[in-house]
């Protein structure tokens, strides 16, 4: 057991918890704003799976990244787009909907992988970028500023996203659709505008979210190569508390329960027949880290459909 | 009474209309006397790099040998992964006449035994496996089994040969079937031929996890590995963690060396298109099941291939043959 | 007086569902058109797959009816207002604990064996869905997080089972490992309905469950209290209902007719357990409630309707070779649609509210 808590094993659980973390984070942290405006998307591992495919096929074609994420973002623009019309306008019940987004994203990203590629061949992601002279600190370099440009930017929007639900008038509005969304309506503020915006920036995040897989983490791409992450993201915005940091450390808890699971394989501290249980810790630990943690605030008017002088 | 039942009976009557006026089209157009039909069903995407894309690109040179669309009909159902709906699949392939039905999945065994039964004059192929139900008195199966462990013994071989951190990492998806004869053959023949190397395994629990492969193959870079090799549909999620750093990568299943041509140095390759023109010729003559054949070095079903793009040493490479005829004549045992 | 519907208006009513499902298959025929496909051969392979012949009519019925059995949990869930995503686990413990029961008590007689399989599958359901509702009750945790998160417990539970203590002798014996029980013993089966097809007896028990919740939901205080608790919590609880317990108990008996689906699968269909057994029910089962406007006869054709989709476009994909990736995409469309439609449902009964005199 002695072999399992020195101090490389920490590292390299540490490094790969927060390079794993990076889809979840950004994938949870739009699924955030949508929902704290008042719209719960399940559609999110869907537009992951179209922003992936998006992204590795223009970058298999240009060879620019930058390209392939601004594909990827307008994919996933467009797919929040569909789900705002749904929820807002068709005021459709939303856990529903988000699947039947799921499953449309699911069968069309592999039906254009299929027509358009037929075949997945590595391509050169985001390169890993040190960071000058913080890279170079003792333990903490090797953990956080060896990465790639998405996982610097990705943590980066933690504080931004704090910043504007906090402190500015656009978070106000925000919190006011999801909360109390009569009052807001009174006090002049679109409802329906904020909730479409929140929406559609979910869905630009879910595609960024997939693109950090197929162009950032994996370089290749595979039909449902997310395979439930966008699910595991949508639960990590309740696990988070609705809060951006909450949902940062949500993403890391559970990539790093991930990536500690691997190596006490590696290791080989347990008897193999006990696998399956070390791949249930993420999850189980999820659970009981919500069930002791600090009650969470859910928006109010979440997933309820708001229409003037019917509430 | 339900409104609601009204709404299905004229869906129901409309399905009925639509069948009627389609099965005048439905109907297969005739084909000419030599056209064999062969159907194959598979659990997961026929372009996955590994175990079902090695039996189409088999099906698929065959097609090619007999003349194309013309010769050889080809039927595909991918992603079966609810063994209910293949079980459906290949019934319904049966029931339409196919010559020869392949159940290319393990899983499938069950519902092929109470299938084959229906059918007697169909021909069924089933793998990985190696009951061919002949103690049931089931005579139209087929049954085929690669042995994963004697290329993933060669493949340990030339880890061990081409390792220069002498740490080899395996990502396996799950501890069951070729892909643990595979790992076991793997690991056998690394330490056959440097017992002082080290092989870190890990199952990450699922064929299909990409990122969990992904996370694997990370952590085995960070234990110092900088060979790496692991089998499923998942492990494009190695591959690209091996090119980002610059491991070697080594494949089973099928050739991934087009997956990433600088990373990927070898690859253990099911070569099922032997086997899938030996039961048509005896299925032609008649002989609709029973045997049940190997994929082996010996048998050329099994083919360690090279990437020409990446430099193997030579030395390397004669202790991999040496290995390979090893194995072939039997003085090297690659399962412990 | 009250103003009653037109019979026009019911039938527009009835036919919404319908109506969506068609124009996603519009939409449906434009991507087949562009995968080169004739849309005409394909959906009336559909068709044929779904109702072609009596093979195929058994097909839609067995896959209805674990649909109906989801779909009946799902309707008493939302009508508690509650959301319960986790039917794949439910499905998944409730064939753990019927094949456990079935293998572990083989010898006993039929009378025993069915019906105590059936309720060792619903009260694993039971019991995984009544997890995710103490915790709701308890501790507040939203049941949408923790109903995905035991989805994947269940999996991995399933998985280390299947190939551990559950794994079928016999696979050991031929090495080839697969992960799955051993077969379920004859006398274990649910009867075959109709010779030559898979349909089983399981279907009646669904068609029973129907009948069944419906009395539960309308007829019995229970029922009033979960649906009292949906429709208004606030006022609930000032008539003195225990919310967050009326919550759970519908949680609870959501989880038991998943499970009960899982127990009806492995009975009937595959006679034995193994990966891949809840089939995605878990989450179809939700559409198909919806489907059924969250009654539960509605859910019978509903789930028919939504079985013939499944096996008509299996069939649809053999006989014309699109992906299968096709169908999944025609899945969602058809969600979203059927779903997206409920709009115009709801703005005529809202019509209808406003032009009646108060009371």
């Amino acid at each position: 057991m002695n072999e399992l808590f020195t101090l490389p094993v920490l590292l390299g659980v540490l490094y790969s918890g927060v390079r794993l973390a990076t889809p979840y984070l950004y994938a949870a942290l739009g699924e955030m704003f949508a929902q704290r405006s008042g719209v719960v998307n399940l559609g999110v591992d869907g537009i992951m799976l179209m922003g992936a495919f998006t992204a590795f096929f223009i970058v298999t074609n240009t060879g620019s990244l930058a390209l392939g994420m601004l594909g990827a973002m307008v994919i996933g623009l467009l797919m929040g787009l569909l789900m705002s019309f749904v929820s807002v306008n068709l005021r459709a019940v939303q856990g529903i909907s988000g699947i039947g987004l799921y499953l449309f994203g699911l069968g069309f990203s592999s039906l254009l992988f299929k027509r358009l590629l037929g075949s997945t061949k590595a391509i050169d992601g985001f390169q890993a970028i040190p960071i000058p002279f913080l890279s170079d600190l003792p333990y903490v370099g090797d953990v956080f500023f060896k990465h790639n440009a998405l996982v610097y930017v990705a943590f980066a929007l933690v504080p931004v996203a704090a910043f504007v639900l906090n402190r500015t008038t656009l978070g106000l509005k925000i919190r006011a659709a999801g909360m109390k969304p009569e009052a807001a309506d009174s006090l002049g503020v679109s409802v329906a505008g904020v909730r479409y915006f929140c929406v559609c920036l979910g869905g630009v995040m879910a595609g960024v979210a997939g693109a950090s897989l197929s162009i950032g983490l994996i370089n290749l791409f595979q039909e449902n190569m997310t395979s439930g992450l966008g699910f595991i993201a949508v639960a990590l915005v309740y696990f988070g508390g609705w809060t951006p940091v909450g949902v940062m450390v949500g993403a890391l808890l559970f990539s790093m329960v991930n990536a500690f699971q691997l190596w006490v394989q590696v290791k080989d501290i347990l008897p193999s027949s006990y696998r399956d249980f070390v791949v249930m810790m993420p999850y189980v630990l999820t659970i009981v880290a919500l069930v002791f943690g600090r009650r969470a605030r859910q928006p109010t008017a979440l997933s309820k459909p708001f229409s003037r002088g019917e509430n | 009474m339900n409104r609601n039942v009204k709404s299905l009976w004229s869906f129901a009557a409309a399905g009925l209309i639509l069948a009627a006026c389609g099965a005048a089209p439905a109907a297969a157009p005739a084909a000419s006397a030599k056209q064999v039909k062969v159907a194959v069903v598979m659990p997961s995407a026929s372009n996955d790099g590994a175990f079902s894309q090695s039996m189409f690109d088999a099906l698929k040179s065959v097609q090619a040998s007999m003349g194309g669309e013309a010769g050889f009909k080809l039927a595909v159902s991918e992603g079966m992964v609810q063994v209910p709906n293949a079980a459906a699949a290949i019934r319904d392939y049966a029931q339409q006449g196919y010559d020869l039905v392949i159940a290319h999945g393990t899983q499938y065994g069950n519902s092929l035994q109470e299938i084959a039964k229906d059918f007697p004059n169909v021909a069924f192929a089933w793998g990985t496996a190696t009951d061919t139900f002949a103690d049931k008195g089931i005579k139209n199966v087929f049954a085929y089994n690669p042995r994963a462990q004697e290329g993933g013994y060669a493949l340990g071989v030339l880890a061990a040969k081409i390792s220069k951190s002498g740490i080899i990492g395996v990502a396996g998806p799950v501890e069951a079937g070729d892909a643990k004869t595979y790992v076991d053959g793997f690991k056998k023949g690394v330490l056959d031929t440097k017992p002082t190397a080290k092989v870190n395994v890990v199952y990450t629990g699922s064929f299909s996890d990409v990122s969990l492969m992904a996370a694997a193959a990370e952590t085995h870079s960070k234990a110092g590995a900088d060979v790496l090799t692991g089998s499923s549909q998942a492990v494009v999620g190695a591959i690209g963690v091996a090119k980002d750093k610059k491991a070697i990568w080594l494949g089973t299943q099928a050739n991934q060396s087009s997956l990433a041509p600088d990373t990927v140095g070898a690859s253990q390759v099911y070569d099922f298109s032997g086997i899938v023109k030996e039961i048509l010729a005896l299925s032609a003559k008649g002989t609709k099941g029973g045997t049940a054949f190997e994929l082996s070095l010996k048998s050329g079903g099994l083919k360690i291939v090279y990437n020409d793009k990446i430099s193997i040493p030579a030395d390397a490479k004669a202790a991999v043959d040496a290995a390979i005829k090893g194995i072939i004549d039997g003085t090297i045992k690659p399962l412990p | 007086m009250q103003r009653a519907k037109s019979l026009a208006g019911q039938a527009l009513e009835a036919m919404t569902p319908v109506i969506a499902v068609l124009l996603a298959l519009m939409i449906g025929a434009v991507m087949l058109l562009a995968l080169q496909v004739n849309p005409i051969t394909a959906y009336s392979a559909l068709a044929d797959g779904a109702f072609g012949s009596t093979f195929a009519i058994a097909q839609t019925l067995v896959k209805a009816t674990p649909l109906l059995l989801v779909g009946l949990g799902i309707c008493i869930a939302f009508r508690g207002g509650v959301i319960n995503i986790g039917g794949e686990g439910q499905i998944i413990v409730g064939a753990l604990a019927t094949t456990a029961f079935t293998l572990g008590f083989s010898e006993a007689p039929l009378l025993v064996l069915l019906p105590g399989g059936l309720i060792s599958g619903m009260l694993a359901g039971g019991v995984w869905g009544g997890i995710a509702g103490v915790l709701k009750a308890r501790f507040g945790v939203n049941e949408i997080l923790t109903t995905i998160m035991m989805n994947a417990i269940a999996v991995q539970l399933s998985n280390f089972l299947l190939r551990g203590p559950m794994i079928d002798p016999k696979e050991i014996v031929s090495g080839t490992l697969l992960a799955q029980s051993a077969r379920l013993p004859d006398s274990a089966w649910l009867p075959r309905l109709i010779p030559q097809t898979l349909l089983h007896a399981g279907a009646i028990l669904a068609l029973v469950m129907a009948v069944l919740v419906y009395v539960l939901l309308w007829r019995t205080v229970l029922g009033y209290r979960i649906r009292a608790v949906g429709l208004n919590p606030d006022a609930a609880r000032y008539a003195g209902i225990r919310v967050p317990v009326y919550q759970a108990l519908a949680l609870l008996l959501s989880g038991a007719l998943a499970g009960l689906a899982g127990a009806v699968e492995v009975l009937g269909v595959s006679h034995r357990m193994m990966e891949g057994v809840s089939g995605g029910y878990g989450f179809s089962g939700i559409v198909a409630a919806l489907f059924g406007k969250l009654h539960p006869l509605g859910a019978i054709p509903a789930s028919m309707l939504f079985g013939s989709l499944l096996v008509g476009a299996d069939k649809m994909q053999r006989a014309v070779q699109v992906p299968s990736a096709l169908i999944d995409a025609l899945n969602g469309l058809v969600v979203l649609f059927v779903v997206g439609s409920d709009i115009l449902v709801r703005r005529r009964a809202q019509r209808r509210r406003e032009q009646e005199p108060h009371a």
